[in-house]
């Protein structure tokens, strides 16, 4: 059986600097896998080699065991990849519900059509989404005055609009407040598990990580230098000096002092 | 093989001009991020004042003296322009600023023509070279072979003032990052206004160097401007090298150009603008823009359709246009009509650039083309007005669909100084192709038929197409395809993470603007009888922004009402001033300054700032909703 993607030895360098070396993983449907790793540590960059907007020196992505490196990020997306960006991606000058209905517009095709009023179309289906989210009280209000984390939350409902089989989110909760995180993540993790969806995301808030992923992904300096199950990673020595640091060491024993 | 030497020799000097005016705007743009239009005013205000100075003091210091203090004097015009314009619009959108300076370029063509009067001066020669010398048996000036190796001694210059002094480190910095440079104390004001003066100065002395070789006339800004945002365009914004090298190659493609195609010679400068484009779209020393400002807009309320009450209120008010033939003249009929015929025009260009976002500087060339086509149907093809009603606007879709491909590769500046380029090879060679165009004396004869032939006739037949071309335009904002439009205008980068192909959609929106621009120029070849030159010059273009932005760049259909305002005003005060240009430039510089929202964006920003409806429909619900979702 083929797994939902399957990354093979990816690499990218610029001018020299090898920002990813060689990069393999599986990601089976319905899973959650964390990307975590030190600022630099070329998240961002497999991130947008994954959706088609950066081209790998080397190396296969297959998505359903087809190859979808060299396609731009609009194809990759219609084969069924959704994704959210670290600094979110929006149309400031819609509201949050036409944000959804342009999504929806081009899943279906029909972007290219000059009759008709487009405010009008798929308004069910992108209500839907927006209560998915949590965003059904706000559907009127122009997007370019929302919070930032319910810019968050519009980006999840979009990067759903297109039934994907897989989600790439890119810090999907940086600058939310903690509750906010929690909340967002267990709503992605619902949402996921029920529709069968792939889940990759890259994270800094360990807290979020730990908790709502199945497995998590080390990367440092361009290297996958662990993978496993959190509490797996969460004890990896070598993790744990490379990239955890010598204060969460200090805050482990002292725990399991505590615990003694 | 001699003449080749000597015609490459005659470009080497051609472009020492060019490299001063084209590396002042770059050196501006990189520290301020302004596209300064009025650097071809200074580069002709330097050569007037030159001209002044040296005709005034005689001799080897009065001339050279002269070149310099005439500089200095315009650099100082230039600093004086900074603090009291730019100062003000450095947080604009670029289209702002490109229009505000623009607006000085209009008003500096009348100041001069007041000051130096219409007619063309001629510059006394330089003392010490004013002969030539022998080459193969040809005579070379050698007043060219000062300007060869002056090029290459600025460009030094230059590199001594940027890494060799603390002046020079600090305006590097800025230019890679202003936020920094200021947070770190340094007084960015100052900055930006010597940035400014040395720019100015290099443009100013540019012009001034070319008394000895040229007339000076009072249309030497638009031609050197054009040439100059080519020379960027193709060396890259913001660098001086790049200055240097594209006016060397600009200069010596002029130069050969006229070899090989006399008659269009531009056209070789754009064959390899183009392909410079395709391959690099930043320049050959550009680099890529990270982050490319918003093109237009300054904050996006979102758009609805219009109410009952609304559709009824524009029905009615063409009913009474409608009307109009029943109670005044021929006269009123003739400009009612032209007015028509600007509406349509500055509704196709506010579709491209509010909707679109892409703020086109050379939107006349589809109207004029659009015009052409309509006189070489009836000319070339004798067809009838309805026939040419439908076949000009095709050259219009045509010139659309070829320069589009190449305008969407770009954005922000770089689409505006690309979109006049285009216009003005298009004027360029409606201009001098004599046998096709007629040239200057352009193409008369251009009847409408019988039933139209009436000022009655021809306004009726104008209001209906464009009715229906706004109609059309204003469906289009809100169909599907509008959407795609917008979508790719706010986030380049969302709008391809969902399946939009954002070049195709813009390319695609310039060619429906194009299209519209070209129904407009068809009908306005009926309206005047004839087609000139001027239907696709720059002036044109500017008047089309002019009504985007004093209708509102915000709104939907602001255009119309902007149109109707500028095209009346512009009317009444061509019968009432000489100096219209000088009014229109000073209109121009306080609608971006005091009005950037324009008419239809003031009405809405006022309408929004009423008290709310009981009905609880106003921003008091908004709030409610807030709070909810914050719980």
């Amino acid at each position: 059986m083929t797994s939902l993607l399957e990354v093979k030895g990816l690499v990218k360098s610029y001018s020299g600097v090898h920002a990813v070396r060689g990069v393999s993983f599986s990601l089976e449907a319905g899973e959650i896998l964390a990307l975590i790793g030190p600022n630099g540590a070329g998240k961002s960059t497999c991130f947008n080699m994954l959706n088609g907007q950066i081209r790998p020196n080397a190396g296969s992505i297959k998505l359903d065991g087809q190859e979808i490196v060299g396609l731009p990020p609009r194809t990759v997306w219609r084969r069924g990849v959704g994704r959210t960006f670290q600094i979110t991606a929006t149309f400031s000058s819609m509201t949050v519900r036409e944000n959804v209905q342009v999504t929806l517009l081009s899943y279906h095709r029909r972007l290219w059509s000059g009759l008709g009023y487009a405010g009008a179309a798929y308004r069910e289906e992108a209500d839907a989404l927006l209560s998915l989210v949590g965003m059904e009280q706000q559907a009127d209000r122009p997007c370019g005055e929302l919070a930032y984390g319910d810019l968050k939350r519009l980006e999840l409902a979009v990067a759903l609009a297109n039934q994907p089989r897989l989600l790439l989110m890119d810090e999907p909760t940086a600058g939310m407040a903690p509750k906010e995180r929690v909340e967002l993540m267990r709503l992605t993790a619902e949402i996921a598990r029920k529709k069968d969806i792939g889940v990759l995301f890259t994270e800094h808030d360990m807290d979020v990580v730990f908790e709502h992923a199945d497995a998590v992904m080390v990367l440092n300096r361009g290297e996958l230098i662990a993978r496993g199950s959190p509490q797996e990673v969460r004890r990896d020595p070598h993790v744990q000096a490379i990239y955890l640091g010598e204060g969460l060491l200090y805050d482990a024993k002292h725990r399991e002092e505590a615990v003694q | 093989m001699d003449f080749l030497l000597i015609q490459a020799l005659s470009g080497l000097a051609s472009a020492a001009s060019l490299f001063l005016v084209a590396s002042g705007l770059s050196i501006i743009f990189g520290v301020t991020r302004i596209v300064n239009f009025a650097h071809g005013a200074f580069y002709m205000l330097g050569a007037y004042a030159a001209f002044t100075l040296t005709d005034r003091f005689a001799g080897p210091l009065g001339f050279w003296g002269g070149l310099l203090v005439a500089s200095l004097a315009v650099a100082a015009v230039g600093a004086l322009m900074e603090v009291v314009l730019l100062r003000r619009i450095y947080q604009a959108p670029e289209l702002f600023q490109l229009l505000a300076t623009f607006g000085v370029t209009l008003m500096v063509q009348d100041l001069v023509v007041l000051i130096w009067g219409p007619d063309d001066l001629m510059g006394p020669r330089a003392p010490g070279f004013t002969g030539a010398f022998s080459l193969f048996g040809r005579l070379v000036p050698t007043y060219d072979i000062l300007l060869i190796l002056l090029g290459p001694v600025v460009l030094g210059l230059l590199w001594l003032l940027f890494h060799r002094t603390r002046w020079g480190v600090l305006v590097r910095a800025a230019t890679q990052d202003r936020e920094m440079v200021s947070s770190l104390g340094v007084n960015q004001k100052w900055l930006f206004t010597s940035v400014f003066a040395l720019g100015v100065f290099l443009a100013a002395l540019g012009g001034a160097l070319q008394i000895p070789r040229t007339t000076v006339t009072h249309y030497m800004d638009l031609s050197i401007i054009v040439e100059v945002f080519v020379v960027v365009v193709i060396g890259g914004l913001g660098s001086v090298t790049g200055a240097f090298v594209a006016a060397v190659l600009v200069s010596e493609l002029n130069a050969f150009g006229i070899l090989v195609l006399p008659k269009i010679s531009m056209i070789t400068v754009f064959l390899v603008m183009a392909v410079v484009l395709v391959v690099r779209p930043w320049g050959l020393f550009g680099k890529p823009d990270a982050a490319p400002r918003a093109s237009a807009g300054i904050s996006v309320r979102p758009w609805k359709p219009m109410s009952a009450l609304e559709r009824g209120g524009v029905a009615l008010v063409v009913l009474l246009a409608a009307l109009l033939p029943f109670v005044s003249g021929s006269y009123a009929l003739s400009v009612g009509s032209e007015i028509l015929v600007f509406v349509l025009f500055a509704a196709s260009l506010h579709f491209m650039m509010t909707v679109g976002g892409l703020a086109s500087f050379g939107h006349a060339a589809y109207f004029g083309l659009g015009a052409y086509g309509a006189a070489f149907a009836v000319t070339y093809f004798g067809v009838p007005m309805e026939a040419a009603l439908v076949l000009g606007p095709v050259l219009g879709l045509v010139g659309a669909v070829l320069f589009g491909w190449f305008c969407v590769r770009l954005s922000g500046v770089y689409f505006a100084m690309l979109t006049l380029a285009f216009a003005q090879i298009t004027w360029s060679i409606a201009f001098q192709w004599v046998e096709v165009t007629g040239g200057d004396n352009g193409i008369l004869g251009i009847w409408p038929s019988a039933w139209a032939s009436t000022p009655q006739g021809f306004y009726w037949l104008a209001l209906g197409v464009v009715v229906v071309g706004v109609a059309v335009l204003r469906m289009l904002v809100f169909s599907p395809f509008g959407f795609g439009l917008r979508a790719a205008r706010d986030s380049g980068l969302r709008a391809e993470a969902i399946g939009i192909d954002a070049k195709r959609t813009q390319w695609a929106a310039f060619v429906v603007a194009g299209t519209f621009a070209g129904i407009a120029g068809a009908l306005f070849a009926f309206l005047k009888g004839s087609v000139f030159p001027e239907t696709l010059a720059i002036p044109m273009s500017v008047d089309g922004l002019v009504m985007v932005l004093l209708g509102g760049i915000e709104t939907v259909s602001g255009a119309v009402v902007g149109a109707v305002v500028y095209k009346a005003l512009a009317i009444w005060l061509m019968s009432q001033t000489e100096l219209s240009k000088l009014v229109l430039g000073g209109i121009i510089v306080l609608l971006v300054v005091a009005f950037p929202k324009g008419i239809v964006g003031f009405i809405e920003d006022w309408r929004h700032r009423r008290p709310p409806a009981p009905n609880g429909a106003g921003p008091e619900a908004m709030g409610i909703a807030k709070v909810e979702a914050a719980q």
